[in-house]
C-alpha cells in the first residue's frame, strides 16, 4: 500500500466492514481529538472500546475503558492509535495478535516498520489521517466545513435518518420507497 | 467519478462541492436563504457549538450554498479548505486577525489594490499589525525586510492596476527561509490563470466579486487554505497552536490538521467579527465560476488584440501588459499564467492627467467604473479614483501614476472594443 495517497475506495472499505474499534490512548479531556472521534464514531454507529490503563474501569461516553488491548475479550476490527509514532510499535504487534483487520493511526503519527509487519500479517494499515475525517469526508459531511472532500458526484449524498445533518457511507434500505 | 481519474480544471468548475440535494433532489445548488439551522437534540446542539461535529448552525459561522463555493475554490485552488465571506477585503482581514498579534509585522509587495494599500498601511496599524513594504520586483527587498517579528508575507500573482505578475516561486523562498506562510491575492489571475498553491504559497485570498463571479453584480471573497504550512512547529501562531479558551481550550491544529487555518478563521474571525457571505451571493458566485475557464480564455484573447491596438497607437505613450512580447514581465507571464496574462492593464496617454480624464468620458461600450472582473469592458483612472487617498509617491509606486487609465477588457467582440477606444483617442487633442 502506498501510505502517501490512499485511494477513497481503501478506506471506504475498512470503515463500511469495521463493526468494533478499540481505541488505544483514548482521553477523558473533552477538548483531545480522541475525545472527539470516540464521540463522533459512536454516533456513527460504531461499536468503540476506549483503551486507556490511567482511566480503566472508568466510562467514557457510556463505554467501559480498558487498561490494556490485551484485556479485551469480544472480537475487534480496528485499532485506533492515539498515541505516539514509537509507541505503535507494540500496540501494532498487539492489534496483530488481536487478529484485528485493520490498524489505523492517527494525524501525525506513523510507523512504516510496524505498518510493514501488520501488512505482512494480513491487516490492512492506515496512518496519519482520521476515521473521523475520512468518515465526514467520504459521507459529504466536512463539506459543511468548506473542507475540500477531493470527490466528484452527481449522486445523491446519503442520510443517515436522524434529521437532515447525518450524512452515512451505509448502503440505503429503503431505496424503493425514496423515488 | 472514478478515482483513478484526476478530474480536469474545467470539471471541477462545474461539479467540485456540488452534489444533488439530499432531500430534495435539486440539481442546482439551492439557495439556502435561512439565518439558522434546526439541531436534531441538545447533545446534536452541544455537538455543532464544541466543533465535535461537523455541521450548520447560523449563517454567520457556515451556510450549506456558501460551502459548495468554499469547496469549489478549494477544489480549482489545489488546497484542503476554504472559507467564504462577505468581500475580498473581508477575507484578506480574517486572514490577519488569524495569524497576528499586535506589535507584529508582516512584509507586502508595494504593487498592490490600492484599497489593500490602505486596509494594511491604515486601518490594520489600529490592531498594531505592522506593514513592511518591499518592491516586487525586487526580491532581495523582501530578505531586507524580514525581522523576528515578522509572520507572513502577502503579494498579488497579478497586481492591480499595473498589470505586473509576480516571482511567487522566489517570495515563496524568503518566507520559507523564514519561516512564515506566503499569502498570495489570486484575484486578478483566478485560479484558471495561476495556481499560486504549486509555486510555494501558503494561503490564498480572493476578491470573489472580480473574476470568479464574473458577472459584477456580487461582493465577495475567499480564503484557501493550502495545507501546507506548519503553524504549530515554532509557537509563532498561537491561534493555531494553543489552547482557544472559547472552545474550553480545543486546539485548531492538533484537531484539524492540514485544514485547520481555514476552520480557524471561520471558528474565531468570521464568528466574532461577522463579515458572513450571503448564501444568495455565494449562489451567483457559484454559477459564475461554472463559465470561468471560458470567459478566462475570451478576456485574455480580447486583453492582448487590445493591448496590441495601444501599443501600436500614436496617442498612447506605453502599455503595461505582461501578455504582449515585449513587456517586462512577459517571462514571469509565460511561467506563472501560460495560459493568458488575464483582463486587466494600463497604458499611459501622451496627454498625461487631463487625457486621462478626457478619454474615460468619452466611451460607450466601456463603463466607467471602480471594478475589474466583469464580462462588461470597464475602464477608469486610477488616479482620481481608487488610488486617490494615496501619494503620488505611492500611487506610482503601484502602478497608478497620473498618466495611467486601466483597463478591465470584457467578453464582447474585440472588434468593437477596439473601435470605442479608437474613436475616444480620436477625440483627445
Ligand atoms: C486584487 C484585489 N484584491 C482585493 C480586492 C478587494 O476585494 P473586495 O472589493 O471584494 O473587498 C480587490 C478589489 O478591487 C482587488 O482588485
Amino acid at each position: 500500500m502506498d501510505h502517501s495517497r490512499y485511494p477513497d475506495s481503501y478506506i471506504h472499505n475498512i470503515l463500511l466492514r469495521t463493526k468494533t474499534i478499540a481505541m488505544v490512548g483514548a482521553s477523558a479531556n473533552r477538548v483531545r481529538p480522541s475525545y472527539f472521534v470516540l464521540k463522533y464514531m459512536l454516533a456513527k454507529g460504531f461499536n468503540v472500546i476506549p483503551v486507556n490503563p490511567g482511566l480503566a474501569g472508568q466510562h467514557l461516553l457510556g463505554q467501559l475503558v480498558i487498561g490494556s488491548l490485551t484485556d479485551i475479550t469480544e472480537p475487534v476490527d480496528m485499532v485506533d492509535i492515539f498515541r505516539n509514532s514509537e509507541a505503535a510499535d507494540g500496540i501494532t504487534d498487539q492489534a496483530i495478535e488481536l487478529k484485528a483487520a485493520t490498524v489505523w493511526m492517527q494525524l501525525g503519527i506513523s510507523n512504516t516498520d510496524a505498518a510493514v509487519r501488520a501488512e505482512t500479517a494480513g491487516l490492512d494499515v492506515v496512518m496519519n489521517r482520521c476515521p473521523k475525517i475520512e468518515y465526514a469526508r467520504l459521507s459529504g459531511e466536512i463539506a459543511w466545513a468548506g473542507v475540500n472532500s477531493g470527490k466528484l458526484s452527481s449522486q445523491k449524498p446519503k442520510l443517515a435518518g436522524k434529521g437532515f445533518q447525518h450524512l452515512t457511507l451505509r448502503p440505503q434500505r429503503n431505496r424503493k420507497n425514496q423515488g | 467519478m472514478s478515482e483513478d481519474r484526476i478530474p480536469g480544471f474545467d470539471t471541477l468548475a462545474v461539479h467540485a462541492g456540488a452534489q444533488p440535494d439530499p432531500t430534495t433532489g435539486a440539481r442546482a445548488t439551492p439557495i439556502y436563504q435561512t439565518s439558522s439551522f434546526v439541531f436534531d437534540d441538545a447533545d446534536h446542539a452541544a455537538s455543532l457549538f464544541g466543533l465535535e461535529a461537523f455541521g450548520n448552525i447560523y449563517t454567520r459561522i457556515g451556510n450549506p450554498t456558501c460551502a459548495v463555493l468554499e469547496e469549489r475554490v478549494a477544489a480549482l485552488e489545489g488546497g484542503t479548505a476554504a472559507l467564504a465571506v462577505a468581500s475580498g477585503h473581508a477575507a484578506q482581514h480574517l486572514v490577519f486577525y488569524t495569524i497576528m498579534d499586535p506589535g507584529d509585522e508582516f512584509i507586502a509587495a508595494r504593487q498592490l489594490y490600492g484599497g489593500s494599500i490602505n486596509q494594511f498601511g491604515q486601518s490594520f496599524k489600529k490592531s498594531d499589525w505592522n506593514v513592511v513594504w518591499a518592491d516586487a520586483d525586487n526580491i532581495e527587498s523582501f530578505e531586507k525586510a524580514v525581522t523576528p517579528r515578522t509572520k507572513a508575507i502577502f503579494v498579488e500573482s497579478i497586481a492591480n492596476p499595473g498589470g505586473r505578475v509576480t516571482d511567487i516561486a522566489a517570495i515563496s523562498q524568503v518566507a520559507r527561509r523564514a519561516g512564515v506562510p506566503l499569502i498570495v491575492d489570486n484575484t486578478l489571475a483566478s485560479p484558471y490563470l495561476c495556481n499560486p498553491f504549486e509555486h510555494g504559497a501558503d494561503i490564498i485570498v480572493h476578491s470573489a466579486t472580480k473574476f470568479l463571479g464574473g458577472h459584477g453584480n456580487s461582493i465577495g471573497g475567499v480564503i484557501v487554505d493550502g495545507g501546507t504550512f506548519n503553524w504549530s512547529r515554532e509557537g509563532r501562531y498561537p491561534m493555531l497552536s494553543k489552547p482557544n479558551e472559547s472552545y474550553g481550550g480545543l486546539i485548531f491544529h492538533e484537531t484539524f490538521g492540514n485544514f485547520a487555518f481555514a476552520i480557524a478563521c471561520r471558528m474565531v474571525g468570521l464568528r466574532d467579527y461577522g463579515p458572513a457571505l450571503s448564501p444568495f451571493n455565494a449562489f451567483l458566485i457559484l454559477t459564475g465560476i461554472e463559465t470561468l475557464p471560458l470567459r478566462m480564455q475570451k478576456h485574455c484573447e480580447n486583453a492582448l488584440a487590445i493591448s496590441e491596438f495601444l501599443d501600436a497607437h500614436d496617442k498612447v505613450a506605453w502599455v503595461n501588459y505582461a501578455g504582449l512580447p515585449g513587456d517586462r514581465h512577459h517571462n514571469l507571464a509565460e511561467k506563472y499564467c501560460p495560459r493568458g496574462a488575464g483582463a486587466v492593464l494600463t497604458f499611459g496617454l501622451k496627454g498625461g492627467y487631463e487625457a486621462g480624464l478626457q478619454l474615460v468620458s468619452n466611451v460607450y461600450l466601456f463603463s466607467l467604473l471602480a471594478n475589474i472582473g466583469d464580462t462588461r469592458s470597464l475602464i477608469l483612472h486610477p488616479a482620481s479614483t481608487t488610488h486617490r487617498q494615496l501619494t503620488e509617491q505611492q500611487r506610482s509606486a503601484a502602478g497608478a501614476g497620473s498618466d495611467v487609465v486601466r483597463l478591465s477588457v470584457g467578453i464582447e467582440d474585440k472588434e468593437d472594443l477596439i473601435a470605442d477606444l479608437e474613436a475616444a483617442l480620436e477625440s483627445l487633442p
